[in-house]
Formats: C-alpha cells, sequence, structure tokens
C-alpha cells in the first residue's frame, strides 16, 4: 500500500510518501495506525493521538474502522485549512 | 463547473466574465475572493507569508464533489472554484468562488455554500510564517465546521 502524510505529520515523520508491506493483522486503519507506530519514534510521536488527524483511503474520507484490502492510498493530514 | 488548482494567480474581472459569457439566461453573478491576511493565528502579530500544500488528486475530487452537490441544491447556471498552492504573501489571491445563476438568491447562497464547504472538506493546509522566523501550521477553526454544518440542516 502507499501512504502519503501531509502538513505537521509529513514534517514529524521526516516522509511525505511511502511503500510498505503491511503484515497480516493490518486489517483496517486502526490496525495500521497501530502498526506504523511501532516503525519508530518519529511514527509513535506523530500518530499518537487519533483526534488530531483525518484519514483518507483511496482519497475518500474514512475513520479508524475502515477496511484495509492492501493496495490501497491512504494518507494521514490534519484537519483542513484551506480557502 | 469550472475548477482549477493552480500556483499562478487569476484575474477576477477575466473570471467573472467568463462565467457568464454567452449565457443570457445568467441574472446574477457572486463570488467570493479569499486573500492572504498579515495577522497570524491567535497571537494576532503581525505575519509574513504563507505556504499552501494540498494533496493532488484528491483536492480536485473534492471540489468536483462540492460543485456537484452546490448544483443540486441550486439552480446554477454556472460556477467557478479556483483555488491557489504554494508561498503566497499578504495581499495574495488564495481562492475564488463563483456562482451564476437566473436570480440572486439562489447565486448568493450557493456561493456561501461553496466556499464554506470548501474550508472544511477540501485537503488543503497553510504553514504560516512568523515575524521571528518560525513557521506554524494553522489550526483548523471551530467556525469554519459550524458554518460548513449550518447547511446540513438547511439541505
Amino acid at each position: 500500500m502507499k501512504i502519503l502524510y501531509f502538513a505537521w505529520l509529513r514534517q514529524r515523520i521526516g516522509v511525505g510518501e511511502e511503500v510498505i508491506k503491511a503484515p497480516e493483522g493490518v486489517t483496517d486503519v486502526r490496525t495500521l495506525v497501530e502498526w506504523l507506530r511501532q516503525r519508530g519514534p518519529k511514527y509513535t510521536e506523530a500518530l499518537a493521538d487519533i483526534e488530531a488527524f483525518r484519514v483518507a483511503v483511496n482519497q475518500e474520507f474514512g475513520d479508524m474502522d475502515t477496511v484495509l484490502e492492501g493496495d490501497e492510498e491512504i494518507a494521514f493530514f490534519p484537519p483542513m485549512t484551506g480557502g | 463547473m469550472t475548477i482549477r488548482v493552480q500556483q499562478k494567480d487569476f484575474d477576477v474581472g477575466a473570471e467573472l466574465d467568463a462565467l457568464s459569457a454567452g449565457n443570457t439566461n445568467v441574472g446574477g453573478v457572486t463570488s467570493f475572493t479569499g486573500l492572504v491576511r498579515d495577522i497570524v493565528g491567535s497571537s494576532q502579530s503581525r505575519g509574513g507569508a504563507m505556504t499552501l500544500e494540498h494533496y493532488p488528486g484528491m483536492t480536485e475530487k473534492m471540489l468536483v464533489e462540492i460543485d456537484a452537490e452546490a448544483q443540486s441544491r441550486w439552480p446554477l447556471e454556472a460556477s467557478l472554484i479556483i483555488h491557489r498552492y504554494g508561498r503566497l504573501e499578504p495581499g495574495d489571491r488564495i481562492v475564488l468562488v463563483a456562482a451564476a445563476s437566473a436570480h440572486r438568491a439562489a447565486a448568493f447562497e450557493a456561493c456561501e455554500f461553496l466556499i464554506d464547504w470548501l474550508k472544511t472538506k477540501a485537503p488543503f493546509w497553510k504553514l504560516e510564517e512568523t515575524a521571528d522566523g518560525e513557521a506554524d501550521w494553522v489550526e483548523a477553526r471551530d467556525s469554519d465546521d459550524r458554518a460548513a454544518q449550518r447547511w446540513n440542516s438547511n439541505g
């Protein structure tokens, strides 16, 4: 799956985009976030508070329960501030 | 409908002229132009430039959805959303939304709807440069959420 990070999530994690192969236990956004947090202190810190960021799966808004098959584009970002 | 996400500036007059050109069903055009202010965050200090980041692909998709929602709610002859990204200075234009309709009420309401939904649903983020050389990500405002939500009950 392809994972994108925007705004302060990108800055804190230090990468804007990465392609990963998640382990079998990753079946939804919640388990993906839990797995990502174990990848290092930058991930742990950036993804610590699930209230602080939003998620999109294949460019549609999702939530912690959105199911993942493994070939999605998943994006993590703060609440939007355009306009 | 016209939707553009671009780095370069736009000419408000030319864009609004184009919106109704050749369509004499249009009785009124309303527009909102968003500009970069030089007041930063809650500290109300004087700021500098800002950089707008977005999610290419999803941004355009969300703007199309927002525009389609406006078209379904009001009898619009034409609509327009232009949003810039990249580094912008105070006074620069950020966004232009416009709605054209036979009568003014639909045009006014649709224009307000477009900017209200855009602010909370289109994936843009502002990074503000402060006077001391730092840069802070702008936090989403509850008032913007409330402005977007009021259209849910009116729908």
